[in-house]
């Protein structure tokens, strides 16, 4: 009874809002296979169409599914305070989870090239790459040879370090996010070099695939990024 | 820790067993040549690179992958050496007209240390599945014992203390031509029931236990 006298009209309705938020924590947010901004063979010939419908359809499609099963099996523990399957479902999380955020990024850094596919960049970070770099062709070149080099699965990022404002070239095993890297890294580039990627195109010639890729990166993207991370 | 069998000191790509169309309609000619002629090919060719003329040459592969392993923090040599082993032991894996059930000993021992072949083939679809990214899974032996183990990349058992007996690849290039649309779990299905070569494996237990025995 005293609360109620205490309450005012705001206070009531900043409440309403805390409930509702409340209520939506009961159900924990799931997720859903990002749409490509272009057609499957919109990036031909660097990637051909079989590779993207393959990649987008079954291995993004896969990490989202399993990622949603993960975070519902985590909710479960969660409420029943069963601390040992949370922990157990650390890994189920972290490579599905990693493999939405990887793919929802590598989709958005291609792009056809009559999108701008392959254009070099400008701006900001045209100039931050050849202070840090050299040239594009050096980091072009850098970022070739760190993905050819790894071994296993995982990818090659192009980064920003946020803290000390600054490109780093680095890459992560398996779908570990960049940011697994150093938790003040932002991803700029990133390109998946896990054989599904290129196989059914490029076989055992990763290489290959790395020279052609670059055709249709999408640096406009890419400068987005580093321009409102560098505000 | 004994030397496993098969693999020689001389890095060469020996060919399987059978000829290249051999495993069909269950692994393709075409995978053959690619992840044979391609693949392991390279591994054996990178090695040589990077042991000639290091303090490495001359020594066994066997060697090598012991002493590169260095605790999981990976030194130079090791992804070539371990994957050269690796894939001459896949392709001694399997056979054509393998794979189903095994008889007599090595049945006795599934079914001692896994409960039934039923149970072991779960527990190794189970792991062959679940690897995430690149690796292996095993049939592997120690302390008289038979298991599963699922590994990374190309860490094999050797560096964790035991004997393999059976393998499947399960890095993507093993299964992307043949089984598209990123089916690994069918790929894994026809590797047990087509593929796997039980003699192999018979004759790899044998070699364990002698040298469980000799240094015991």
């Amino acid at each position: 009874m005293a609360i109620r006298s205490v309450l005012s009209t705001r206070t009531l309705s900043g409440l309403k809002e805390t409930s509702s938020k409340l209520l939506g924590f009961r159900g924990i947010q799931t997720f859903t296979l990002p749409d490509l901004p272009y057609d499957y063979s919109a990036l031909e010939p660097a990637i051909s169409g079989e590779i993207m419908q393959i990649h987008h359809q079954k291995h993004h499609q896969t990490y989202v599914t399993n990622y949603n099963n993960a975070l519902e099996q985590l909710d479960q523990a969660v409420n029943k305070g069963d601390a040992s399957t949370v922990v157990k479902l650390h890994s189920a999380i972290k490579f599905n989870g990693g493999g939405h955020v990887n793919h929802s990024i590598f989709w958005k850094n291609l792009a056809p090239v009559n999108q701008g596919g392959g254009e070099p960049p400008k701006g900001a970070l045209g100039g931050a790459i050849d202070t840090h770099f050299g040239s594009l062709e050096g980091l072009v070149k850098k970022m070739s040879a760190e993905g050819a080099a790894l071994q296993g699965s995982g990818w090659v990022w192009l980064g920003l370090d946020k803290e000390l404002k600054k490109l780093v070239v680095d890459t992560t095993a398996n779908q570990d996010p960049l940011v697994t890297k150093g938790a003040s890294l932002v991803p700029l580039v990133g390109i998946d070099v896990w054989e599904h990627a290129y196989y059914l195109q490029y076989k055992n010639v990763r290489p290959d695939y790395l020279k052609n890729v670059w055709k249709v990166i999408n640096w406009k993207y890419a400068s987005e990024v580093y321009e409102s991370e560098c505000k | 820790m004994a030397a496993s069998s098969a693999v020689t000191a001389d890095y060469v790509l020996k060919p399987p067993p059978y000829s290249l169309d051999a495993l069909e309609p269950h692994m393709s000619r075409q995978t053959l040549e690619f992840h044979w002629g391609k693949h392991h090919r390279a591994y054996v060719d990178n090695l040589k690179k990077q042991v000639l003329g290091s303090e490495l040459e001359g020594k066994t592969l066997d060697h090598i992958i012991l002493n590169t392993y260095n605790n999981g923090d990976l030194l130079h040599a090791f992804n070539n050496a371990a994957q050269a082993w690796n894939h001459e032991f896949f392709w001694e894996s399997m056979k054509p007209g393998g794979g189903g059930k095994p008889s007599g000993e090595l049945l006795a021992l599934l079914e001692r240390d896994f409960t039934s072949y039923e149970k072991f083939y779960d527990e190794f679809n189970a792991a062959a599945a679940t690897q995430f990214g690149a690796g292996w899974a095993w049939l592997a032996y120690a302390d008289n014992k038979l298991k599963v183990m699922k590994t990374p990349n190309a860490v094999n058992p050797l560096v964790l203390g035991s004997f393999p007996l059976l393998t499947i690849d399960v890095w993507e290039h093993a299964y992307y031509l043949d089984f598209q649309q990123n089916r690994r779990p069918d790929y894994i299905k026809t590797f047990m029931n087509n593929l796997v070569s039980w003699e192999a494996v018979s004759s790899r237990l044998h070699a364990a236990k002698a040298a469980s025995s000799s240094s015991a």
